[in-house]
Formats: C-alpha cells, sequence, structure tokens
C-alpha cells in the first residue's frame, strides 16, 4: 500500500488526513502528495460511513425508505425526505394539498438556511478562524427550535411523508419563524463582518480551488459549489417542484469559479431562502396536510426519478419499481459524491492551507457521499 | 429541444434505436457494443450537446445488468436517458470519463458495489469497499449471512 | 505606598545582617529560582484562564464558570488532569530529542525573564545588553519546536516545525528592526535605561508616528512569533491536526502549553517596556502635579497592567482572525514588514539625530 509509504519515489510526502482529522468534518480519508507545501495529488478513500442505503432502501416499503435518507445528507435531511416522496408522489401520481406543499418548502428553506449556517460556521474554522462557529450556532439554534416543535427531531427530521406530512404545524410555527427572520436579518451582518470583508479571509479564499464552468459540468457539480462557477443548475428553477414555479426568487451564481465565488453563493442564498419564506409565511393555507393514500403504497412498473436542490445541490432519487411495494433498484444522486470527484483538480497546484478552503467550500457532508 | 426533436436526431445518429414508452424523459436501450462512440457523439454533437452526466445508475436485472446514464444538456435544456445492457457473467461496458470526468467516481461506484467492469476506466478500484471485499453488494444474489438481516 | 523595591531591599538586608555575605547571595538565588517557578506556574494558569474567558465573551459564552469561583480553579483542575496523564512516547521517536524538546522550550521561554522589569528596581538581571539578549535567546525556543517536530517522527510533526522555524526565523527580524527603533531613541540597550529615558512620556507618545509604526510592527512580529493566530501556523488544528506537538501528551503537552502562553507574556513585556514605558507611570513633560498623582500608582500595577493589556491585543487577534497560508506568512514579512520596518528604522535615526522627538 503506497499510503503507508512515508514517501514516494519522487521524494514527496504522502499524508493522511482523516479519517480522523478536524477539517474533513467527519470520516473521510484523504492521501494527499505533498511537494513541500504544494499538493500534488488528492485521491480520497471512500466508505468509512458506508452503510449501502441503496441496499437497505431495497427490503423497505416505500413508507418507510425515506426515513433511511434522513442520514445522507444530515444536514439537509428534510430535503432528503422530500426528494424520496416526490419519487413516490410521482409514481402514484397523487396531488399534494396545498397546505403540505407549503409547510414543504418553508421547513426546505428552513433547512437550507441551517445548512449554511453551519456551513459558514465549520468554514470559517478550517480558515482558523473560531468565533463565528459560535455565531452562527446562535442562529441555527432558533431553526432547530422551530424544526423540534414541528417535526419533533432536531436533525433527522422524517416530516415529509409519500402525499404530504406527518402532521399539522404547531400553533407557535408561524409566530416564531417570523420571529426568527427578524432575527437572522438583523445579525446576517455580523457574518459580513467578521469574515466575508476580512482580509485574510479573502486572501485565503480568493482564486483557490478554482474550477472553470466547462469542468464543473463535466464532474457533475451543483448546488451552491457548482453555481460559483457559473454553472446554472438550481434544481428550484430549471425542474420546478411544488410551489417553486410561483416563487420569486434569484438564482444566485458567481462567475468566479473560487473558494469565494462559491462563498459568495451561499451567502447570497441564505437571504433569498428568507426571501421565500417571507412570500409563503402569511399565506399557509389551510385544508389537509395529507392526500388519501392506501395503507399499503405501490408504485406501478417504471423508473420516476425526483430531483430536488439540497443544501449541497442536486439530490436525484431514481426509484426503478417492478409494480411491488418495495422499490426494485433505488439510486440516490447524491450531491456530495459529484462534488468531491473534483477535489482532485481543484486542490492540486495549491498549498496544504488551500486545500482546506477548498473542501471548507465544497461543503461536503461525509454520510451524504458514502451513502 | 422537445422528446420528438430529440428522438428524430437520435435515430439519425443511431437507426433503429430502440426507445421505451411513457416515460417522463425520452429513454432509449442500448446494447454495450457501440455506445462508446455514440455516447461521443452525444457529448459533442453540436444539437445535442449532453455536457452534463447527472446519474449513472447500476441496475441488476436477473437476466441482465443494465447501466443507466441520466444525461442533459445544460445549453439546450434536454435529457436523455440511456439505458445500456450488459452481460450477466461477464458485465463489461466501455468508461465514458474521459466524455464525462463525474463518470470516474459513479463508475468506480458501480463496480465496486455492482461489479461491471469499465474497460478503459484510469483506476477501476473499489470505491467503498475494502480491496479483499469479495462479491458486489447492490447484486441482487449477493449473501452475507453476518451482516445483512433479513426482514 | 506598597512597592516591591522596599520589600526586596528589606528581605535583602536582613539576609545579609543574618547570614554574612556568600550565604545571603546564596539564598537570595534560590528565593529567586523559586519565585520564578511559581511565577511561570501562576502565569500559566492566569493567562490560560484569561484566554478563555476572553474567548468565551467573544463567542458569546460564559467560559470556564463551575471550578471555583467563577471557575478560577478551572485551569488548575485542567493542570491536575494533565500531569496525572500518561506521558506516550510514540516507538518510532528518537526518545532522547522527544523527551528534551519540552524542556527546550520552556528553558528558552524562563530564560528571557531575566531581564524583564516588573516593578520600579525589581529586576533580576539588569544586563547592559537587556534588549539584545531578549532578541538573542527567544529565538533559541524554534531549536525546541524543530526538535519537537522533527523526533516526532511524524509528518503533520514535522510540517508544524519547519512551518514555524521559517516563521519565527523571518519574523525575528522585524521584531528585532522595530526594538532597534527604541534602542536609537532612548541610545541604550539597557533595559532600565531605556525605561528612565521614558520618565517624561512614553516612546509611542514621544516618538510620534514611526515609533507608532515600531509598535505595530512589534506587536505583529510577537503575535508571529508565539505561534498565535492568526499566524499559528505551526500547529494549524484545521491542517496539521495539532502541528509540532502532534504525539505529546501528558506533562510534556502541558509544558508546550505553558511555554506558549510564557512566551506571551514575555514578548508583551517587553513590548510594554520598551514602548509603554515598562514600570514608568504615565507622564506628561513638566505637568508636576497630574505627574505626582500618577506616580501613587505602584510601578508594579503599571507594568503588569499595560502587559495585561497587549496580552488581550493579542488574544483578541486569536479569536478574530483566520489563519494565514504559509506563502502568505511569509510574503506578509518580507515584502511587508520588513521593508517597512527597515525604512522606519532610517526615519527613527533621523528623528533621534535631529531630536525631533519629544
Amino acid at each position: 500500500m503506497l499510503e503507508e509509504l512515508g514517501t514516494n519515489d519522487q521524494g514527496d510526502m504522502i499524508i493522511n488526513v482523516g479519517p480522523q482529522h478536524p477539517s474533513t468534518h467527519g470520516v473521510l480519508h484523504l492521501v494527499i502528495t505533498l511537494h513541500g507545501e504544494t499538493v500534488k495529488k488528492v485521491e480520497p478513500h471512500l466508505g468509512y460511513i458506508h452503510r449501502s442505503i441503496e441496499k437497505m432502501s431495497e427490503s423497505l416499503s416505500y413508507r418507510q425508505f425515506s426515513y433511511v435518507t434522513s442520514r445522507m445528507d444530515y444536514l439537509s435531511s428534510h430535503i432528503n425526505n422530500h426528494a424520496c416522496a416526490l419519487a413516490v408522489e410521482k409514481g402514484l401520481q397523487l396531488e399534494i394539498p396545498g397546505r403540505a406543499q407549503y409547510i414543504r418548502v418553508i421547513l426546505d428553506e428552513l433547512t437550507r438556511i441551517a445548512s449554511h449556517q453551519l456551513w459558514w460556521g465549520a468554514l470559517a474554522m478550517d480558515l482558523g478562524a473560531f468565533t463565528p462557529f459560535f455565531y452562527s450556532f446562535r442562529e441555527r439554534e432558533m431553526i432547530n427550535e422551530v424544526m423540534e416543535e414541528t417535526c419533533g427531531a432536531r436533525l433527522t427530521m422524517n416530516y415529509i411523508v409519500p402525499g404530504g406530512v406527518m402532521f399539522d404545524l404547531h400553533p407557535d410555527f408561524q409566530k416564531k419563524v417570523k420571529l426568527f427572520l427578524a432575527e437572522f436579518k438583523s445579525k446576517i451582518h455580523e457574518y459580513n463582518e467578521l469574515v466575508t470583508g476580512n482580509v485574510i479571509f479573502q486572501n485565503r479564499t480568493k482564486g483557490v480551488g478554482y474550477i472553470s464552468k466547462e469542468n464543473a459540468i463535466s464532474y457533475g457539480m451543483t448546488g451552491p459549489s457548482g453555481r460559483g462557477s457559473g454553472f446554472k443548475c438550481d434544481v428550484r428553477k430549471l425542474h420546478p417542484y411544488e410551489l417553486y414555479d410561483q416563487l420569486k426568487f434569484e438564482e444566485i451564481t458567481e462567475e468566479g469559479g473560487d473558494a469565494f465565488a462559491r462563498y459568495m453563493v451561499r451567502i447570497r442564498e441564505m437571504e433569498q431562502s428568507m426571501n421565500i419564506i417571507e412570500q409563503l409565511i402569511d399565506n399557509i393555507p389551510e385544508g389537509d396536510i395529507q392526500a388519501k393514500t392506501k395503507a399499503v403504497l405501490k408504485l406501478p412498473k417504471g423508473d420516476f426519478y425526483s430531483r430536488v436542490e439540497t443544501a449541497r445541490g442536486e439530490l436525484g432519487v431514481y426509484i426503478i419499481s417492478e409494480g411491488g411495494t418495495t422499490p426494485y433498484r433505488i439510486k440516490y444522486r447524491s450531491p456530495g459524491f459529484s462534488n468531491l470527484s473534483a477535489l482532485n483538480d481543484m486542490a492540486v497546484g495549491g498549498k496544504l492551507g488551500d486545500l482546506m478552503a477548498t473542501m471548507g467550500t465544497l461543503d461536503l457532508v461525509i454520510p451524504d457521499i458514502d451513502r | 429541444m422537445t422528446n420528438e426533436e430529440l428522438k428524430l436526431k437520435i435515430e439519425e445518429l443511431l437507426p433503429g434505436a430502440a426507445f421505451e414508452e411513457g416515460t417522463e424523459w425520452l429513454t432509449l436501450n442500448m446494447d454495450a457494443e457501440g455506445f462508446k462512440p455514440f455516447a461521443q457523439q452525444l457529448r459533442n454533437n453540436e444539437a445535442l450537446n449532453f455536457d452534463y452526466l447527472f446519474c449513472l445508475t447500476a441496475v441488476d436485472w436477473k437476466t441482465h445488468f443494465s447501466v443507466v446514464y441520466h444525461l442533459t444538456s445544460t445549453a439546450i435544456r434536454h435529457t436523455l436517458v440511456v439505458k445500456v445492457k450488459a452481460d450477466k457473467n461477464d458485465p463489461a461496458i466501455e468508461t465514458v470519463c474521459d466524455i464525462w470526468r463525474t463518470a470516474e467516481f459513479h463508475e468506480r461506484e458501480a463496480y465496486d458495489l455492482m461489479g461491471i467492469s469499465f474497460t478503459g476506466h484510469p483506476d477501476l478500484r473499489r470505491l467503498f469497499l475494502e480491496d479483499d471485499h469479495v462479491g458486489f453488494p447492490l447484486r441482487k444474489d449477493y449473501e452475507d449471512p453476518i451482516n445483512m438481516i433479513k426482514l | 505606598m506598597f512597592s516591591l523595591e522596599k520589600l526586596v531591599s528589606i528581605i535583602q538586608a536582613w539576609l545579609q545582617s543574618t547570614l554574612g555575605d556568600p550565604w545571603a547571595y546564596i539564598v537570595v538565588c534560590v528565593m529567586v529560582g523559586v519565585a520564578a517557578i511559581a511565577l511561570f506556574a501562576i502565569l500559566g494558569l492566569m493567562l490560560v484562564y484569561m484566554e478563555r474567558k476572553v474567548a468565551a465573551h467573544m463567542q458569546i459564552r460564559l467560559g470556564p464558570n463551575r471550578v471555583g469561583p467563577m471557575g478560577l480553579f478551572q485551569t488548575t483542575a485542567d493542570t491536575l488532569k494533565l500531569v496525572m496523564k500518561e506521558g506516550l512516547t510514540p516507538d518510532g521517536a528518537d526518545k532522547f530529542l522527544f523527551n528534551l524538546a519540552p524542556f527546550m522550550v520552556m528553558i528558552a521561554a524562563m530564560l528571557i525573564l531575566a531581564p524583564i522589569a516588573f516593578a520600579k528596581n525589581f529586576q533580576i538581571w539588569d544586563i547592559s545588553i537587556g534588549v539584545l539578549y531578549v532578541a538573542a535567546v527567544s529565538s533559541v525556543a524554534v531549536i525546541g519546536i524543530l526538535m519537537a517536530g522533527w523526533s516526532s517522527n511524524n509528518k503533520y510533526s514535522l510540517l508544524g516545525a519547519m512551518r514555524s522555524a521559517a516563521q519565527i526565523v523571518s519574523y525575528e527580524l522585524s521584531a528585532g528592526l522595530s526594538i532597534l527603533a527604541i534602542v536609537i531613541l532612548s541610545g541604550s540597550l539597557k533595559i532600565s535605561d531605556i525605561i528612565n529615558s521614558q520618565a517624561d512620556g512614553w516612546w509611542i507618545i514621544k516618538g510620534h508616528i514611526p515609533v507608532i509604526i515600531a509598535f505595530i510592527v512589534f506587536i505583529i512580529a510577537v503575535t508571529a512569533e508565539t505561534n498565535r493566530a492568526p499566524f499559528d501556523l505551526a500547529e494549524a488544528e484545521s491542517e496539521l491536526t495539532a502541528g509540532f506537538h502532534t504525539e505529546y501528551s501528558g506533562m510534556k503537552f502541558a509544558l508546550f502549553f505553558l511555554a506558549e502562553y510564557i512566551n506571551i507574556f514575555i514578548g508583551c513585556a517587553i513590548g510594554a517596556t520598551i514602548f509603554l514605558g515598562g514600570w514608568m507611570p504615565f507622564h506628561i513633560g513638566n505637568w508636576e502635579a497630574f505627574n505626582h498623582v500618577m506616580d501613587f500608582i505602584p510601578s508594579s500595577i503599571w507594568f503588569i497592567g499595560k502587559t495585561v493589556f497587549l496580552i488581550f491585543l493579542i488574544m483578541w487577534f486569536r479569536w478574530t482572525f483566520p489563519r494565514l497560508r504559509v506563502d502568505q506568512l511569509l510574503n506578509l514579512e518580507w515584502k511587508y514588514l520588513l521593508p517597512i520596518s527597515m525604512v522606519n528604522l532610517l526615519i527613527v535615526t533621523l528623528m533621534a539625530i535631529m531630536g525631533w522627538h519629544l
């Protein structure tokens, strides 16, 4: 095994970053070839948290399998559930009640904000600034409280079920979400003052981890990482699901292609998400929260592919049904997996510190990559 | 481009192409032979310009394997699904990772979990599992008496 | 009025009268040694506590508040834990150097304590080349860090040590040059002379903008020399897990940790002495009444106050800024700080010759 040796035949140092390392955010294992401080090669070794969710889902019914997906990208578990529900609904050709759609979209966007907040703190931590982490958790806590009241969970929501949502909203929901919006709006300038405008931060991220638009598309980079290279890939705009075609929001793209561009996309996206929530929060219609479904769901024979925009990019749920109560084959096209594949291309030639900035702005969530 | 126009275009490239009916996106079934040149044309043909491979799935149909390529064009915004059939005993398909670089990881994943060998892949190793792992877990006939719990 | 000077002279006179000449000196030496070590322990504990409290309040949390009143004994408890832990030595390490390294770092830190004036006439060793001595000994610490990094037989440690060496060697230059600016103005390398030259006002006030520039350069260089964020590349925990002390545990780790805080204290004490007048109270030219009031505050309080203020500044940096990249760090030194301090030195020299300073 190459990584057991200290150096390769060109005298380059080979170091293992991970599976336990402060900035791999989980159990990512990178084998890095270093020439001095310059990165020559990055090779991800995956599988430390591989649970074979695809195989597991094959033996679970259409009502059950979405609960496993909460454990994929745990920071946008709500959106994962949403993708699963959409795929099943596509197969059953269900009409979702308006109230459920509103709830789903609001919670999706709240999840996105929470995920970006965590990312923001973690990125700053990767770059050596500890304080932002606490600032982002201050507001994230408010979202978690809303989630806790609504879904009964703070991380793995399991709230969206095929046909709608599991329970009705908590009576305080609107009040608390509005409180959060007001609070976050008044605090978001701190995010920019602490990190965005910092000279050291800008030097660390500008021109770092560059990837061109062509390469980003070729690598299948989606989400804010792809949009940082100017790749218009927001599923909410391109293939609108639920209410997204009726909402007014901008698709954020930046042309830089570097870590700073990816950073700015996420920061600006948080504002767009707030904008979306504001459009919906006062207009949640009354009515059912679930469409009428049979107790046992059976999908007709065929292929059903649903795409949603998670906080990290495009999540595809591809169900191949043979007409039974469980999927014959299910594939999760996770955004992190494709984004990670571009890491080598982005990090080569940079310094070791740049690799951390690049990884940080890719916003990798390891269970999402390994599945 | 609508599905009908796309269908005509592809029939020009691949006479006698077998399309599936009643699918959301235009779905094309084909054999592993001739897939690579066809894929290259899908990518390079100006009118088609499929530059974004957004999903690559390997499926174990008990009689054969198939690999499903979900392609889309970021410029023209049309989508095509190509299902490539592979042999049951010795599944091998030419790699497309020189056309769409995202395929490099996705093909390694398919090789790791489904055992489909992608010929010409620069670095076809197991991605998630140990290098000495026996068997391909996503296959329908995979047995693991210790770790798999039968419901 | 409380004064350390009086206390010392009383003790010294008493020892002289009871023990006679040679023995009195030996007892004084032992007392100084014990006092220095005790000071180290207390400094370490207090600075760690201060860091945690400062960090906590910058990070909208409370910090240690369970062990003892306001969490004051938290660091004591932590130290006890570290003392009781096993000090592991990795199998492939160079055992002798590995175990020696933390002591090297610690001894280097201890040596610089000698010429620091804690209060009026309260100084261990008023050496005539005081400032030069400080600059020379402070660069010994890098040998300990290199030792630790190399002997750990760990690639992260080695990378951290190499970074640290490059960093300390470069920042030594601008730290030295900015100290030199004051040496030129005061005309002496001796710490007590430098302090006495500030009796009619601190250099940072008397020296106009060039000294302020020198002060800023000095603070940056001290932050870098002590391997503190935003220059903590030697540790850079998000890149190198813990840098040069990755393999250290228990008390040996604690020594590195302690040495870091001692170094901060010493860097800030030197800064306070040279730029802010050390124990010298805040005096303004000929305002006799005002100066007299200022003199009522004990000189040790002045010294500690200024030092703690500088330490707070350095902590403030740490909890605010992200870390620099290694090439940016060296760029900052060689492309900006060094040329600036060289030109600045010229201006200061001109100022000293022409007598433009106050």
